[in-house]
């Protein structure tokens, strides 16, 4: 009996360590699915506006993304202070959107196309001169499908 | 001797993994700070075809016609009303749904029709609440439709039942060409 204890005692050694490796490596998988890469640093500073009847974009293969704001500080000698369009990782205006839409179609297939949202991403104090130039290109490149950027406003 | 040269062995032939778990700690954080969840959610719209003429609301009945007008200073009218962002919504709500029947209000839901002008000088931020309040305006007579007929809320309706009550409230927005009276920047 008294040996039966003993042997009991001596299969509890210290828990191994051998999976904590394996764990660590799920936690890494898992942030490394589900995150993206900054993909292009902003030039133009963009804080969105609060709103309440927000819809979730959930194929990020097919947003594409124009931010329009104030250029940055540091940018201004270059583009100057007036409200501006970022298209990748230039600096554009309203102009350039036909072909920013038309090289960003070429990544989709083409069964997609038809689903391809631009997700314009809109400084608060930017004023709708800007934006209605915007739309008129976006209209014109028969993209129709847009989605104002908005952060959740608590009721 | 023999026998401890035998443990020697075996203790270069195994490669110490306890440090494993501290690379990919490593590898996690840099992943961690490098990265960002992106999600983006917005105010989902679709603007119409591009056509080189303006669409004539005139040819509607003015009963039906909700005109919003925002000017440069951020100021709304509504249907020839100055009116606060905030009663916005109860305001469109009475409107589309018309529940005492009044001769000014739309007809019902499915002619009801909203007018949106604004000016190139009005700040992106007012438009957007704006915009928002009709969304909210709309997308609370389809729940309380969903709720009526069906019992549940309108997300958790089936496809179909959903379209049915987006046919019977469908959100028409139209909008003109913006005045360009207020100072741009």
């Amino acid at each position: 009996m008294g040996k039966f204890n003993e042997g009991k005692g001596k299969e509890m050694p210290a828990v191994s360590t051998a999976s904590l490796p394996d764990i660590i490596f799920m936690l890494l998988f898992f942030f490394m699915v589900t995150t993206v890469l900054r993909e292009n640093t902003l030039k133009v500073d963009v804080v969105t506006p609060k709103a309440t009847e927000l819809t979730k974009l959930i194929h990020k293969t097919l947003v594409n993304t124009i931010h329009v704001g104030k250029p940055k500080e540091q940018y201004q000698p270059i583009y100057g202070t007036a409200p501006m369009l970022q298209l990748g990782d230039a600096v554009k205006g309203p102009g350039d959107i036909p072909l920013f839409l038309e090289n960003f179609k070429q990544k989709v297939p083409e069964s997609k196309r038809g689903l391809i949202i631009s997700s314009l991403k809109v400084d608060g104090d930017v004023t709708m001169g800007i934006l209605q130039d915007i739309k008129t290109k976006l209209r014109q490149s028969n993209q129709l499908k847009i989605n104002y950027s908005a952060k959740t406003k608590e009721q | 001797m023999l026998k401890k040269k035998g443990s020697k062995g075996r203790q270069s032939n195994e490669i110490n993994a306890g440090s494993m778990a501290d690379i990919a700690f490593l590898l996690l954080i840099f992943f961690l700070v490098t990265t960002q969840i992106a999600e983006d959610k917005g105010v989902l719209t679709t603007l119409p075809p591009w056509s080189d003429d303006e669409p004539d609301i005139t040819k509607l009945k003015e009963r039906n016609v909700y005109s919003v007008l925002v000017n440069a200073n951020n100021e709304l009218l509504v249907r020839n009303e100055p009116m606060q962002a905030r009663n916005l919504r109860k305001n469109a709500k009475e409107f589309i749904s018309n529940p005492e029947n009044r001769p000014d209000y739309a007809e019902k839901p499915e002619k009801a029709i909203i007018s949106l002008k604004n000016d190139r000088g009005t700040k992106y931020e007012t438009y957007i609440e704006v915009l928002n309040e009709l969304k909210g305006a709309y997308n609370e007579l389809r729940n309380e439709m969903a709720e009526r007929t069906h019992g549940k809320p309108y997300e958790f309706l089936e496809k179909a039942d959903q379209k049915v009550i987006r046919n019977k409230i469908p959100l028409i927005i139209s909008e003109a060409e913006p005045t360009a009276f207020g100072e741009e920047g």
